[in-house]
C-alpha cells in the first residue's frame, strides 16, 4: 500500500484510530513525555545509551534461528524464529522498559509505575527501576496475580511494589485503569511506563519505535540468512507491541505478507475470546480510538485467553489502521490450537514459547504448509515458556 | 439561552452560588434515581450532573467505581440513562441536568444519535471525561448546535492556553477539578483552588463549578465563596453505599447533607 509509511500524524493520529483520549489532568504530563520523547528521539547521547544497553544488558541482537526440524516436519515454507524469548529477562518487553526508563531518568522522574498482564511487563519494568534505583509500583489484575504467581515473586525480589487490582474483570484492562488512576494523582514525580503499542498518544508510537529494532534486526539477519525478504510475518497480538516491532520495519515492502495472530480463547463463536480486531467494533479506551471488545451500549466486555498476556479488550490504534487498510491480515488461534503450537516447538526444537507465542506458533503451523520450501516465514517468539510452567503442569493434572 | 446560562445568571443575580449534586444513574438500582434526583432539588440543589455508569471508569475513585459497578449490574446504559432523564424531565421543566461520563457508550450509540437523544430527554449539557477539545470538537458543535452545552475540565495543572481553550469551545460552565487525582481523593488544598480559580477567571467569562474532594458543609461553603458551583459526588454516593440495605435511608442522608451544605453555602461570613 503506501510508499515510505509515516503513520502517526502529528496528533497521534493513525487514520481515524489511536489519538489522545484521556482526562484534563493527562493532559500535561502527556505533552511534557511527548517533548521529552521527541527531543530524545534525535539525540545522539540518548540513542547511544540505549544502544548500549540493549547491547549488554538485553543482549541484543537476538537470534535469528532457522527452525529447520520444524519446517521439514511442516513440509512448507523454511520457519525462522526471531529469538525474543533470549532476552533477558526473558521477552521482547525489556526492548521498550529499558528505552521508557531512559527517558524517564533524563526527565527527572524517580518513581516508576506499570500495568501488567502475563507478568513480563512488570518484570521487565520492576528490572529497569531495580538498575536505576527507582521505586516501582506494578499494577497486575488480581486474577493475573493468582495465574501467573511466579512473576509477581520476580517483581517482588527486583524490589517492586506489586498491587492486584480487584475492580471490574480483574485483568489487564483493570491494572491499566489503576495505573492511570495512579499517575494522575502523583504526576509530579512518576513515569508510566505503558507496556503495549496503547494508551494515549505518544505511547502507541514510542513503544513501536523502542520495539521496532525487532524488525530491523529481522529484516538484516534474514537478507543474510537467505539473501532476500521474508515472505511473511507472523506474530501475536494482545495490545500488540511484538507484532507491531517486528511489522513496522516491513510496511513500505509490500510483497511481505504480514500476519497478527489474536487469541480466540474457547472460540470465536462461543463469545469468550480476546480478539477485538477478528470480532470487535471500533470505539475509545485507555486513551485511543480502535477495535475493542463491547456490547451494543458500549460498555467493555470481558475477555478470555488462556494466556494472560493476550487476555485485553483493546489492541493498539496502529493494528487498528493496518487491519483497515488491508496492509496486515489478522486471524485468530484458539486456545486449544495454542496448546498444539506450544508443545509442537517444545517437542520438536527444544523451545519452550510463552503461551502469548504460542497462538503465532500455532498459526505458523497452518500458514507454513500452504507455501514453498523455498519461501521464508519470520515468527516472532516473543517470550520464553517458563512463567507458564503452573499453568500447564496444571492443565496436565500435575501438581509442582 | 442555555438552562445552565439562565441558571447561573439568575444565582449571580441572587447573590448565591451553584449547589451541583453527582449522583450516578441507576445507582443503586434504576427506580431509585428520579425520586432521588427530585428531593434533591426540593433539598436546594441548583444544577443536577447524573453520571453515566461506565464499566472503566479511568478518572473516578473506588467509591464512583463501585457505584458504576452497581448500576451496570441492573443493566444500566447510556439509553436507560437519558430514559430517566426524560422521566425526571416530565415533571421538572427547570433544573438543568448534565450529562457526566465517558465517551465509549457516546461512541457505540453515534454521535449523532447521541445529540438528538440528550436533546429529546431535556439534558443541558455534556461533560465527556476523556474527550478533551482537541479530539471533540465536532461533538461539541453537534451538542450546541442542539442548545447543549459541551463542558470541560481544567485542572490544577492546566496551562493558559488550555484554559482559553477550553472557553472557547466550552459552554455553560467550567469545571474545575480541585486536585491531581480521582474523584473521592484526598483533600481540598483551599489556597491553591483559590489562587487557580482566580486565573481561570482572567482567562474566561464562563461560570466556574468546582469539584473533586468537596465533603461535607464546611468545605462547599470554603468553595462557593471562591467559585460559582460547588459539585458535591463521591460524599453522596458514599451514603448510597453505607445503606445498601436501607436505600431510603440512603436517600434520607443524602437529603440532609445537601440540605446542610445549601444552608452554609447561603450563610454570609465564617
Amino acid at each position: 500500500m503506501t510508499e515510505n509509511y509515516t503513520m502517526p500524524d502529528v496528533r497521534g493520529h493513525f487514520g481515524p484510530y489511536g489519538g489522545m483520549f484521556v482526562a484534563e489532568t493527562l493532559i500535561p504530563p502527556i505533552q511534557e513525555l511527548n517533548a521529552a520523547y521527541q527531543h530524545y528521539l534525535g539525540d545522539a547521547d540518548f540513542i547511544a545509551e540505549l544502544d548500549k544497553d540493549l547491547q549488554y544488558y538485553v543482549g541484543r541482537p537476538s537470534p535469528l534461528y532457522h527452525a529447520e526440524r520444524w519446517s521439514r516436519e511442516l513440509g512448507g515454507a523454511q520457519i525462522y524464529l526471531k529469538r525474543e524469548d533470549l532476552n533477558h529477562t526473558g521477552s521482547h518487553k525489556i526492548n521498550n522498559t529499558v528505552g521508557q526508563a531512559l527517558l524517564a531518568k533524563r526527565m527527572g522522574k524517580t518513581r516508576i509505575i506499570a500495568e501488567t498482564g502475563a507478568g513480563q511487563h512488570g518484570v521487565a519494568t520492576a528490572t529497569v527501576a531495580a538498575r536505576l534505583g527507582l521505586e516501582c509500583v506494578v499494577y497486575m489484575g488480581a486474577v493475573d496475580v493468582a495465574r501467573q504467581s511466579l512473576n509477581v515473586y520476580r517483581m517482588k525480589l527486583l524490589g517492586a511494589t506489586v498491587v492486584a487490582v480487584e475492580s471490574g474483570s480483574k485483568t489487564l484492562k483493570d491494572a491499566l485503569n489503576e495505573a492511570l488512576r495512579d499517575w494522575v494523582t502523583n504526576v509530579d514525580n512518576t513515569f508510566y511506563i505503558i507496556g503495549t503499542v496503547a494508551g494515549p498518544h505518544p505511547y502507541p508510537a514510542m513503544v513501536r519505535d523502542f520495539q521496532a529494532i525487532i524488525g530491523r534486526e529481522a529484516k538484516q539477519q534474514c537478507l543474510e540468512a537467505t539473501g532476500k525478504l521474508p515472505d511473511a510475518l507472523v506474530a501475536c497480538v494482545g495490545g500488540g507491541s511484538n507484532a507491531i516491532g517486528l511489522f513496522h520495519p516491513f510496511i513500505d515492502d509490500a510483497q511481505v505478507a504480514l500476519y497478527g495472530v489474536e487469541a480466540a480463547g474457547d472460540g470465536i463463536e462461543t463469545g469468550r475470546h480476546s480478539a477485538p480486531l477478528s470480532a470487535g467494533r471500533p470505539g475509545v479506551l485507555h486513551g485511543n480510538r480502535t477495535y475493542l471488545m463491547a456490547d451494543d451500549d458500549g460498555e467493555i466486555i470481558e475477555t478470555h485467553s488462556i494466556s494472560a498476556g493476550l487476555d485485553y479488550p483493546g489492541v493498539g490504534p496502529e493494528h487498528a489502521w493496518l487491519k483497515d487498510t488491508g496492509r496486515a491480515q489478522y486471524v485468530s488461534i484458539t486456545d486449544n490450537e495454542a496448546l498444539e503450537g506450544f508443545y509442537a516447538l517444545t517437542r520438536m526444537e527444544g523451545i519452550i514459547p510463552a503461551l502469548e507465542s504460542s497462538h503465532a506458533m500455532a498459526y505458523t503451523m497452518k500458514l507454513a504448509p500452504t507455501l514453498q520450501p523455498e519461501q521464508t516465514i519470520i515468527v516472532n517468539l516473543s517470550g520464553r515458556g517458563d512463567k507458564d510452567m503452573q499453568t500447564m503442569a496444571k492443565r496436565e493434572g500435575i501438581e509442582l | 439561552m442555555s438552562r445552565l446560562a439562565t441558571t447561573f445568571e439568575a444565582l449571580a443575580k441572587s447573590g448565591s452560588k451553584a449547589l451541583i449534586p453527582f449522583i450516578t444513574a441507576g445507582d443503586p438500582y434504576p427506580e431509585f434515581t428520579v425520586p432521588l434526583m427530585h428531593a434533591m432539588v426540593t433539598a436546594g440543589v441548583d444544577i443536577i450532573e447524573l453520571g453515566v455508569p461506565f464499566s472503566d471508569p479511568m478518572a473516578d475513585g473506588p467509591v464512583i467505581q463501585r457505584a458504576s459497578e452497581r448500576a451496570l449490574g441492573h443493566k444500566m446504559s447510556l439509553r436507560r440513562t437519558l430514559s430517566l432523564a426524560m422521566e425526571f424531565r416530565r415533571t421538572n421543566p427547570t433544573t438543568p441536568l448534565v450529562l457526566m461520563g465517558y465517551l465509549n457508550p457516546i461512541e457505540a450509540m453515534g454521535y449523532e444519535e447521541f445529540a438528538n437523544a440528550a436533546q429529546r430527554a431535556g439534558i443541558d449539557g455534556v461533560l465527556t471525561v476523556d474527550l478533551p477539545p482537541e479530539e471533540g470538537a465536532h461533538c461539541a458543535e453537534l451538542l450546541k448546535a442542539r442548545d447543549i452545552d459541551p463542558i470541560f475540565l481544567l485542572a490544577p495543572n492546566s496551562s493558559v492556553v488550555r484554559i482559553q481553550k477550553m472557553d472557547t469551545v466550552g459552554s455553560g460552565y467550567l469545571y474545575y477539578v480541585s486536585l491531581k487525582g480521582v474523584t473521592g481523593a484526598g483533600h481540598l488544598d483551599i489556597a491553591s483552588v483559590q489562587t487557580k480559580v482566580a486565573e481561570l477567571r482572567a482567562h474566561t467569562g464562563l461560570p466556574v463549578a468546582v469539584g473533586f474532594g468537596v465533603k461535607d458543609a464546611a468545605t462547599a461553603k470554603t468553595i462557593a465563596d471562591l467559585a460559582d458551583g460547588v459539585v458535591v459526588g463521591s460524599a453522596l454516593i458514599s451514603k448510597i453505599e453505607g445503606n445498601l440495605d436501607s436505600p431510603e435511608q440512603a436517600k434520607q442522608e443524602i437529603i440532609e447533607l445537601l440540605a446542610s451544605m445549601r444552608l452554609a453555602m447561603d450563610t454570609f461570613g465564617a
